[in-house]
């Protein structure tokens, strides 16, 4: 009984609160500092809100009107994540601005809401593949590159380290990946790409969590493949590079996946990963001004959310910042078209599907170099951006290629075959407006 | 004072053995649905109806079941989220391969799915009792989980292996929105309540309650051993695969094996522990406490706090109090929330005599 008056007060209380927030554009944060990824989401999650803040000091927010911003723990749980969602969705003048889920899992439990309750999702690296074609998924956004343009650049990186794509005939090819829906996931793009230019595949599954991979890589080894493509997630990639070091497959033999591609993978994994080479929607390195921004804005003034050391130093931090960014200049878009005031979730989708970062704004920004040039249209919601690929050299990461851009002559269609495939299934008539 | 049935005298034996036989019972009864019907979704707004109570009654359902299995026939069965997993997906597999089909069939599909394999995994508690047994349903765990990673048929090939529930829709009316979804699965867990009530007030729930206490002396006394252990794992197995078609339809909209893994089935397992064996109620309660007590907690910490502390320490502090209630109330009553529930109404047919 008692329970059930203190949730109605709270209830009221907090409803009384959600009214408060007004006059701002607000920024829902579903981050994971808890649960078994959350070594990977906190980071993220600091890079995100300093970003957030570092505008807010520098700049008075986007268009005059400040930013809010709440953080909402999902332990990476798709059901916590729905809670999040409905809690924060409404918040704010005009309601939350932009959801950026950052995992597969949590994407797919609420792309059926989004059209009613009108907030558009960023997923970028990630998410719903077949999204980039926006007639069909029109609140879905996997900005910059999602699994399977990824994909396309890894073969495209082993063909530029051997030489040539048409060198990669009859080379083996080992795919370790995570035993989960999001590991699979690239499985059918490997294979048309073998199919295409002619080298052997075979996919080598770790069962989740990936702690005992002994197995596996015994497997690899006996396959004798001249390069490995990682897909792992969590505490599988730090493994992953010990092991193949332990059954004596050199280190810049291994292509990861972005999410394999962090300090907390190399770093335990000690001398076995250097030279890991894996793949990054950003350029390695410190020296942009972003960083010295947040560094002033907001660490000297004493509002840093985590380590100061991590700024601009770790991986996930810096994918933070992205976050961060692409949510501030969506936001600004919309404000070109809408003016200056809250932005609701709808007027920031028209934003984000209209984002040009060419290289005067990244110049502007701040930026320029970190990312690459991309532009977003409805056709298109990924924007197909070239990803970089870094080295680990034991105490840092390195550039090991230039931008390598994806093959989206081998992903266009099927990502069209699967979102019309959709589109049926739910009755959706693509278009774009 | 208040509960005193001085005066109810039955007159014939149909309401004797009606299955609320006081009359404050089923005015309670009453204004219970009248609130949960009328009075919640007047008031309640999209969070609530949607994040909380859908989410709390597709598994006070499958704790319904469970409590069927482990509480009433006392088999213990570590693959709850197994047989949620099977109804989900038996459910999608037929609204795909034949969508003229109404999803509510597809349900009962679903559930009768689960039902058949949960009576293959309940095979083993013919000759196994105990923690023996319960490893024996957690192979059921692992393996239909394993089952629906690998054979892409399951998810009628879909690249990412995660599928969209199909929509839903009754009489006409698109059941997309938290008040019908709502009103669809109050509807579905009330009348199955109903169900397992009457069910464990019948034959059947006698012969089960007596191979949970000493099944040697069960059989001795001529009830069938196997048709009763194998009936309670297909009833409760039929129940969590209802279940797990609501979770996969109504709460989450998508159907993915790692939603249904073992991390659920511990979780259904301690609702009914702490909501108390063997009784209807215990399954509510016990979901109430799993699931509304954390985003309490959780809300209540952002409130106070106001932003000041990490949501990481609140998520923290949440386990910690989380726990903490856990041992409480275990200390005070071991059989659970149920039990006390119980006793306080015993007390109240007495109040204001001590006995």
């Amino acid at each position: 009984m008692s329970k059930f008056l203190s949730s109605v007060v709270s209830f009221i209380v907090f409803f009384v609160v959600s009214i408060a927030i007004a006059g701002e554009h607000f920024v829902p944060i579903t981050s994971y500092r808890t649960g078994p990824y959350g070594v990977s989401g906190a980071p993220a999650a600091n890079g995100y809100v300093d970003y957030l803040k570092m505008i807010n000091a520098r700049d008075g927010g986007v268009g005059g009107v400040k930013l809010a911003w709440e953080e909402c723990e999902t332990a990476y749980k798709p059901d916590r994540f729905v809670e999040c969602y409905e809690r924060l969705k409404n918040k704010g003048e005009a309601g939350a601005t932009v959801f950026q889920p950052l995992g597969t899992g949590l994407t797919y439990s609420v792309i059926d809401r989004l059209a009613a309750d009108k907030v558009p999702l960023i997923t970028m690296g990630y998410g719903r593949t077949d999204a980039s074609d926006g007639s069909v998924f029109p609140w879905v956004f996997p900005l910059m590159a999602n699994y399977w343009s990824i994909s396309t650049a890894k073969i495209k990186f082993i063909g530029e380290q051997v030489g040539g794509m048409d060198k990669l005939k009859g080379l083996k090819i080992a795919n370790v990946y995570h035993d989960s829906a999001y590991g699979k996931e690239t499985l059918p793009v490997l294979l048309k790409q073998a199919e295409k230019y002619g080298f052997e595949l075979k996919g080598f599954p770790v069962a989740h969590p990936g702690l005992d991979q002994k197995a596996t890589w015994l497997n690899v080894r006996r396959f004798k493949p001249d390069y490995v493509v990682l897909r792992g997630w969590g505490v599988m990639n730090q493994t992953s590079i010990k092991e193949a070091a332990r059954a004596r497959i050199p280190a810049n033999k291994l292509v990861g996946v972005i999410w394999s591609c962090s300090e907390l993978d190399t770093v335990p994994a000690g001398k076995a990963a250097i030279g890991y080479n894996c793949s990054s929607l950003i350029n390695p390195g410190s020296n942009y001004r972003v960083f010295d921004d947040i560094l002033k804005y907001v660490y000297d003034a004493g509002e840093g959310t985590g380590e100061k050391e991590e700024v601009g130093h770790q991986q996930n931090y810096k994918m933070g910042v992205l976050m961060g960014i692409m949510t501030v200049e969506s936001i600004n878009k919309a404000t070109e078209k809408y003016g200056n005031k809250p932005m609701s979730g709808e007027q920031v989708r028209w934003g984000i599907e209209n984002l040009d970062l060419n290289k005067a704004r990244l110049q502007e920004m701040g930026i320029d170099g970190f990312i690459p040039t991309f532009k977003v249209s409805c056709s298109d919601h990924e924007g197909s951006a070239p990803v970089k690929f870094q080295k680990w050299n034991g105490k840092e990461f390195e550039p090991a290629s230039d931008w390598i851009a994806t093959d989206q002559s081998i992903i266009r269609p099927m990502i069209e075959a699967s979102a019309s495939g959709y589109a049926k299934e739910k009755g959706i008539t693509p278009g774009c407006n | 004072m208040f509960y005193r049935e001085a005066g109810q005298f039955k007159t014939s034996y149909k309401k004797d053995q009606s299955i609320l036989p006081i009359f404050q019972d089923r005015i309670a009864m009453v204004a219970m649905l009248i609130f949960c019907f009328i009075v919640i979704p007047l008031f309640a707004n999209d969070y609530w109806l949607a994040s909380i109570l859908v989410p709390f009654l597709a598994l006070s359902l499958a704790a319904l079941g469970l409590n069927v299995l482990t509480g009433y026939a006392g088999q213990i069965s570590l693959g709850t989220a197994a047989f949620m997993a099977v109804g989900a997906f038996a459910a999608f597999n037929l609204q795909v391969r034949v969508p003229e089909i109404p999803f509510l069939i597809a349900f009962l599909w679903g559930g009768f799915c689960a039902a058949g394999v949960g009576i293959l995994f309940g095979l083993p508690s013919l000759r196994i009792k105990g923690f023996y047994l319960a490893v024996a349903t957690l192979a059921a765990q692992f393996f239909i989980e394993w089952l629906f990673t690998h054979f892409d048929w399951f998810t009628n090939y879909s690249t990412s292996g995660v599928i969209t529930a199909p929509p839903m829709t009754l009489l006409g009316m698109a059941i997309d929105n938290p008040l019908s979804k709502y009103f669809l699965v109050l509807s579905i867990v009330v009348i199955c309540a109903f169900f397992v009530r009457n069910l464990a007030r019948s034959e059947i729930g006698r012969a089960w309650m007596a191979v949970r206490d000493m099944d040697i002396a069960a059989e001795a006394i001529g009830i069938n051993l196997m048709k009763t252990k194998l009936l309670a794992f297909g009833v409760s197995s039929f129940l969590c695969g209802l279940a797990g078609a609501l979770w996969a339809y109504v709460v989450l909209g998508t159907v993915e094996p790692q939603a249904f893994d073992i991390a659920r089935s511990f979780e259904i397992l301690f609702m009914i522990v702490i909501g108390g064996l063997g009784s209807v109620s215990g399954a509510f309660l016990g979901a109430g406490f799993m699931i509304l007590l954390p985003i309490l907690l959780n809300n209540v910490g952002s409130l106070i706090t106001g932003g000041t502390i990490s949501t990481e320490t609140i998520a923290h502090i949440e386990y910690m109090v989380f726990g903490a209630f856990i041992i409480f109330f275990l200390i005070v009553e071991p059989n659970g929330l149920a039990r006390l529930w119980q006793t306080g109404k015993e007390k109240l047919r007495l109040w204001p005599f001590p006995y």
